[in-house]
């Protein structure tokens, strides 16, 4: 199998003007992934999959990965002028301090295709295409076109994270209904209050069974 | 009325069987259970196992599993009630003709089991219909299905045909359809059926 890096070279020699880069896995596999500008992903897709050296015939996995909003907060030294007393008079003196700066990085959806080739017996191949933000630019396209065991995954993918597939065959909800509004498995995910009942709590449960009452004892005492 | 033991004894021994109405009526009902054939998760696993040479179901009358609503006495709730399945749950349970019965069988079925904090499971299936016997276990072992049965063979022969107490088909006031819960944007609605379901005092 080649390494991540020849792939990419291959990939960018046969598709000109594709959006590459690679993402490292630092853990000890080296599972190193790319990831992919979503235009094109439909064309390195079938690059990937008939090539003759490549033979990415079976598509294993895919996954979807919620990365929520993340504010980082970075020290930086900041040079400002400030007036001082010294020696009995008022100066301009230039003083470096340090600053705490936040800034928020916009979260974003992700998903994740694992790709093996049976023919000669190699891979994983890690796909990767992101999307611009996790609230209305969620449009990825659909890889269902090119290898078929996408279809239920993607139609999961849709259903729990909200990633919407351009191009998937029949786009429904596959585990929840489809008057269904939410994505379960992102991380912001607001579960209803149905913790009435619970014999036995314990940590994250036993709080929520707390919230629930105290819920209720409000609005028993607001009535 | 019941018959006195010790004459019933006596006169068996002459030969003669005396019976009540009541009590003939209910060992007819309680020997041809039939249940609905339907699972939903691995539990439905152990209910096969039951019916089969080993276990034998077929003892208890039980073995003909009905793959209509409408000509069976029982549903074993045998697994996970998803949040999607609950409302069908729901429906085949209001199509059975009555007098009808309910075993849920296993954790989920009782309480959501280990998947109770899931955002797609349902917390116990006798939040929307009224449950006869639990049983708990992960999944529970044919034998404790068939104490299930055993269980519910009891209960019948105790129902008195009159007042209180009576089975639902001889009671004209009775409620026998059951809300079936709708599909709702964030979870089913309502959450349970105010009528069935209480949420029970926990005694610490």
């Amino acid at each position: 199998m080649k390494t991540v890096e020849e792939i990419k070279t291959a990939i960018e020699a046969a598709v000109p003007g594709v959006g590459l880069t690679i993402i490292p896995n630092p853990g000890p596999s080296g599972q190193h992934s790319l990831l992919l500008a979503p235009e094109h992903a439909a064309s390195v897709a079938k690059f990937l999959r008939d090539d003759a050296e490549f033979t990415l015939d079976f598509l294993s996995n895919v996954s979807g990965v919620d990365w929520p909003d993340k504010e980082i907060a970075e020290k930086v030294k900041v040079t400002r002028q400030v007036t001082k007393t010294v020696d009995g008079e008022e100066q301009s003196v230039e003083e470096t301090v340090e600053e705490v700066r936040k800034h928020v990085q916009p979260g974003f959806l992700e998903v994740v295709y694992h790709l093996y080739s049976v023919a000669k017996k190699h891979g994983p191949v890690t796909l990767r295409m992101r999307t611009i933000n996790r609230s209305d630019q969620v449009e990825l396209p659909s890889l269902t076109p090119i290898w078929r065991s996408a279809e239920f995954q993607e139609r999961e993918i849709f259903d729990l994270y909200g990633v919407v597939f351009v191009g998937h065959p029949d786009l429904r909800r596959l585990l929840m209904w489809d008057g269904f509004k939410d994505h379960p498995m992102r991380r912001d995910y607001v579960e209803p209050d149905d913790y009435e009942y619970e014999p036995t709590p314990h940590d994250s449960v036993l709080l929520k069974a707390k919230a629930h009452q105290a819920a209720v004892a409000g609005r028993e005492s607001a009535q | 009325m019941a018959v006195d033991e010790n004459l019933k004894i006596e006169l068996g021994k002459q030969g003669v069987f005396v019976t009540t109405v009541e009590e003939l009526y209910n060992w007819g009902r309680r020997s041809s259970i039939w249940p609905m054939q339907f699972g939903l998760a691995c539990c439905a696993i152990e209910m096969i196992a039951t019916t089969m040479a080993r276990y034998d179901l077929a003892r208890f009358g039980a073995e003909v599993f009905r793959p209509s609503p409408r000509q069976a006495d029982m549903m074993i709730i045998s697994g996970t009630v998803t949040k999607k399945m609950a409302p069908q749950v729901v429906r085949l349970y209001n199509q059975m003709a009555e007098p009808k019965y309910v075993i849920a069988m296993g954790a989920c079925a009782i309480s959501g089991g280990p998947f109770k904090q899931g955002y797609n499971v349902l917390k116990g299936i006798d939040r929307y219909i009224p449950v006869d016997v639990h049983i708990p276990g992960c999944p529970p072992r044919p034998e404790a299905l068939l104490q299930a049965f055993m269980t519910l063979q009891k209960k019948i022969d105790a129902q008195p045909l009159t007042g209180e107490g009576r089975p639902r088909h001889l009671d004209a006031e009775a409620q026998g359809e059951f809300p079936v819960p709708v599909e709702g944007e964030h979870d089913l609605e309502p959450a349970s059926n105010k009528g069935v379901w209480t949420v029970p005092v926990v005694i610490r």
